[in-house]
């Protein structure tokens, strides 16, 4: 089987920090993979150069058979791989409503001049969409006046309204409150597999990539330390000291006294 | 506010400036300098929008008024000059546009004005072709193919003047409303995210500006058709910072905004020039930096305020 995403290589310094020191990562169609690792490692690079917005200084990413470096992010966008944002980026002068709307029309493009953006077909897949997010209470809110959590959301909603193949998400779950952070990833895992979303998200929260995760690549001072089923990484004692913090010790169960 | 609403303003504002007109006929002159001032305000609240400022849209005012005097002895026709000079302004609009959208706030109002002033010497320099700062003064044109003199011409720019603001003024509500609009004022707020949607952000720019330069050389061809005499001064710097003064006095929560400060900004020109000769200017100042202080919505949003008040007791 192809890869649906495919990266071969990568390379990318900024200064003296390796972001990417030769990666190879191939993404299943159809697959959840979760990018964990420490902070800086470049995970974040990893969506950034896969969407355009930071070209590589070697290697090589197909999508779909398709080498895309070089291709701008709106361009890339029209292949079909969208993106969220750790910080969410809505337009704030708009409501949420808008917001998905003005999302919808992009993948709809290209436009009439004179008919209204908030047309019947385009809100009613809107709304229905943010109500599968929990959102719809919050439709007619500017984009300013939501909680973090909500607009992490709002963010994600965004980005599955473009109806990408693939979907980048860059801490998904950063900023949701703690005791609704399951129930959202529910929510989300149940959207992206009723569209056939593939998608691949940087995470730290390992109970979220142990429940959601088909895969989970460690990323590690610009490598790929380890690639496989989360039970298996999870497990494994270099990552658990190395990435998630446990002692071998702790894990082990001999913490000291 | 209802987009009903706000047509019944703008027939009721047609209405009042033809009344006008026609009781005060020394001020139909003033009515119609201010409505093409507000078709180019027009512009200036478009790009606002996207949160950007042009501090050279006189330029392309000053573009379609010289078409206008250079065009006028070959094709003396209003009805076809007009479109003509307007479409001038857009391809020129087109053309400095792909430059000036590639930059956003400070370097864009700059840059806008920097090419304006440029505009503003070639006319002054120029004095074989210009006639400099004497300017050009129009030769006679008909009004659909009647020779109008007098009062008649000076109704039939006004008349024409109103069609021209009450269409594009539609227009723009419409287009507003629309994606691209929307995804104007996406470029104020997120402009990186409109990328990451698959939309050409610096397009969505550019198509504005073109517009905005289109409706600019409306109002510099009327401005030429009223005043019958063109200079240099049409391209200076204090006349693209008069249409900024506009659009703030007015307001860009409305398209009615740019008309209402226009004719609010003309009419108190007038009278404070008669009134107080030498400070005209400070009473414009002062009244400025009080809309700014008070008043962020301008004229349009002082309105709308005293209006809601009045619903809601």
């Amino acid at each position: 089987m192809s890869a649906l995403l495919e990266a071969r290589g990568l390379r990318l310094a900024f200064g003296g920090v390796k972001a990417a020191d030769g990666i190879d990562l191939a993404v299943e169609e159809g697959e959840f993979l979760a990018i964990i690792g420490p902070n800086g490692a470049g995970k974040t690079t990893f969506i950034n150069m896969a969407t355009g917005y930071l070209r590589p200084q070697a290697g090589e990413i197909t999508f779909r058979g398709r080498r895309i470096l070089g291709l701008p992010p709106r361009r890339i966008v029209r292949l079909g791989i969208a993106r969220s944002f750790q910080l969410p980026q809505l337009f704030t002068e708009h409501t949420v409503l808008e917001n998905m709307a003005l999302a919808i029309a992009a993948r709809e493009g290209p436009w009439s001049p004179l008919a209204p953006l908030l047309r019947p077909a385009w809100r009613d897949e809107a709304m229905a969409l943010l109500d599968s997010f929990g959102l719809a209470p919050l439709a007619e809110r500017r984009g300013d006046a939501l909680n973090e959590g909500a607009r992490k959301l709002a963010d994600i909603a965004m980005a599955v309204a473009l109806k990408p193949r693939l979907l980048l998400m860059d801490e998904p779950t950063s900023g949701v409150a703690a005791a609704d952070k399951m129930a959202v990833v529910e929510t989300l895992a149940r959207v992206l597999r009723q569209s056939g979303v593939t998608a691949v998200f940087v995470e730290h929260d390992m109970e979220v990539v142990d429940r959601f995760a088909d895969r989970v690549a460690v990323w590690g001072q610009g490598r790929i330390m380890a690639l496989g089923p989360p039970q298996a990484v999870l497990a494994d004692p270099q990552v658990r000291r190395d990435v998630i913090g446990i002692l071998p010790e702790e894990a082990a169960g001999h913490a000291p006294a | 506010m209802k987009r009903h609403a706000e047509l019944l303003l703008a027939l009721l504002g047609v209405l009042a400036v033809v009344l006008v007109a026609w009781a005060v006929p020394w001020l139909r002159f003033v009515l119609t300098i201010a409505l093409a001032k507000g078709l180019a305000v027009l512009g200036i609240l478009l790009l606002l929008r996207a949160g950007q400022v042009s501090f050279g849209h006189a330029l392309f005012v000053a573009f379609a008024a010289y078409v206008v005097a250079f065009l006028a002895p070959l094709l003396p026709e209003t009805l076809l000059l007009l479109p003509v000079a307007a479409l001038g302004s857009a391809l020129l609009g087109l053309l400095v546009g792909l430059f000036v959208v590639r930059y956003r706030e400070i370097f864009f109002g700059m840059l806008n004005l920097a090419l304006s002033m440029v505009f503003y010497s070639v006319l002054e320099k120029f004095y074989a072709i210009t006639h400099g700062t004497d300017g050009i003064r129009l030769a006679p044109t008909r009004f659909a193919g009647m020779a109008l003199e007098g009062a008649a011409q000076g109704w039939s720019v006004l008349l024409l003047a109103l069609a021209l603001s009450l269409g594009f003024g539609v227009l723009v509500r419409l287009h507003l409303a629309s994606p691209m609009g929307q995804a104007l004022a996406g470029i104020k707020t997120r402009e990186p995210r409109l990328e990451f949607m698959g939309v050409p952000a610096r397009r969505v720019l550019l198509s504005a500006y073109v517009l905005s330069a289109c409706m600019a050389g409306c109002g510099g061809a009327l401005i030429a058709m009223t005043t019958r005499h063109v200079t240099p001064a049409l391209a200076y710097w204090t006349a693209s910072g008069e249409l900024v003064f506009i659009a703030i006095l007015g307001g860009a929560g409305s398209v009615l905004g740019p008309f209402l400060g226009a004719l609010a900004y003309e009419l108190t020109r007038v009278y404070a020039a008669a009134l107080v000769a030498d400070a005209w200017q400070m009473i414009l100042g002062t009244v400025l930096l009080l809309v700014i202080l008070f008043a962020p919505g301008g004229l349009w949003g002082m309105g709308r305020a005293l209006f809601a008040r009045r619903r809601a007791a």
